[in-house]
């Protein structure tokens, strides 16, 4: 079955109480965030909660995800010692650049594991673009190492770094997103949207997780329990697309067993987008928990 | 690990602890305990203070804990921070977990 990361609950690394129940929520995944929500003197506290939090507690199969800080800084290398012990699913890279970026860290997980008796290439990687540079680069970055799961848009410095700032229209960042998704579906990793932050806008959210949807992301990170309910629901197909997708597959399955070549249904011929789409929205609407009839196709 | 100053980590929010590291004069490990479920897990809040300053090798300290409600992951991991800032150590031996 797929694996659904239409939501990634963001939870800040010193905060010992979201730390506990960040997966109650039931979002896709938890990330655990080092980086730009701690401050430069708690940054070993974090590492310390984040590590044993891992260790010890139950995250309920929840995908667990910790955002380190970058190897340009005096915590990075310190961060992944530790993670690579504390074994969270996927270890996040801030502001990816180039490939080399992946490849430095990867290095070093590699390294740790190997110190610790992990087996090579457990920790998956997901990296993040925060800039121009990583835009321009997203594909060698999604292609860099076959530990990477996902890439994802970090839109804040990113509209900075292009003298701009956000809007509700996103139009400033369609660019970076459309290059993203795309780098992210030629190599055949998922692609995640940047957060929404003004928390209180539920329909300004809503649009925007329309929009991405639309643009063929994979989901979003959020900042708030309240924000993932929404993305489940916008991602979760409806009946009707179940029910047409139901319909493909079975006149498929027909036109197979008959040897007919030219498939068509309600009049209209069915090609391989059209299979391909409809074998995707049945997988989504399993892994969202939908019930299928498997008589009926 | 010898404690040579004050060393401070954790909050005063709900689910957290604050921990105080310092130097014990009278020597051994001494617990100064306040938390709002005191009567019923004090008893293991002290345990696991205990167990973690034998794990660091900690052999004199008073170590003052302000406690939230705090799991013991929270605890341990606070408690950590505490030591390594009062002895004035930068890295935590992370090869040795």
């Amino acid at each position: 079955m797929e694996k659904l990361r239409r939501t990634m609950l963001y939870v800040p690394g010193n905060n010992a109480g979201m730390v506990k129940d960040a997966h109650i929520y039931r979002s896709d995944s938890v990330m655990f965030d080092l980086e730009d929500s701690v401050s430069l003197n708690e940054k070993d506290s974090a590492r310390l909660l984040i590590f044993n939090a891992l260790k010890t507690l139950d995250y309920e199969g929840i995908e667990t995800v910790v955002r380190i800080n970058g190897l340009d800084t005096p915590f990075g290398e310190d961060d992944i010692k530790a993670m690579v012990r504390a074994r969270p699913d996927i270890i996040r890279i801030p502001k990816a650049e180039t490939a080399e970026d992946v490849l430095a860290v990867e290095k070093l997980i590699e390294r740790e594991e190997r110190a610790a008796g992990v087996d090579p290439g457990t920790i998956k990687m997901m990296a993040a673009i925060e800039g121009p540079l990583g835009v321009i680069n997203a594909y060698q970055i999604a292609t860099a190492s076959k530990r990477l799961v996902g890439i994802a848009l970090g839109a804040e410095d990113y509209v900075t770094s292009m003298k701009t700032k956000r809007s509700p229209e996103g139009m400033e960042i369609l660019y970076a997103r459309s290059a993203i998704v795309t780098a992210a579906r030629a190599a055949g990793i998922y692609a995640l949207d940047t957060v929404y932050s003004d928390i209180n806008n539920e329909e300004g959210f809503i649009e925007e997780v329309k929009l991405i949807k639309q643009l063929g992301f994979d989901g979003k990170s959020v900042i708030s329990p309240r924000q993932i309910s929404p993305v489940h629901r916008i991602y979760t197909p409806d009946h009707k697309e179940i029910d047409f997708a139901v319909r493909v597959i079975a006149a498929i399955k027909e036109a197979e067993i008959k040897g007919s070549g030219v498939i068509s249904l309600d009049g209209k011929m069915i090609d391989k987008p059209i299979v391909d789409r409809a074998e995707r929205v049945l997988a989504m609407a399993k892994a969202s928990g939908i019930l299928i009839n498997e008589d009926e196709i | 690990m010898r404690i040579v100053k004050r060393g401070i980590a954790g909050t005063l929010e709900s689910s957290d602890v604050m921990i105080t590291v310092s130097e014990n004069t009278k020597g051994g490990i001494e617990i100064d305990l306040k938390s709002i479920v005191e009567k019923q897990f004090g008893k293991q809040i002290r345990t696991v203070i205990r167990e973690k300053m034998e794990e660091l090798d900690v052999k004199d300290a008073l170590v003052e804990v302000n406690d939230k409600g705090a799991l013991d992951c929270t605890i341990k991991a606070r408690l950590e921070a505490a030591a390594y800032r009062a002895a004035g150590i930068q890295h935590v031996r992370w090869e040795e977990k």
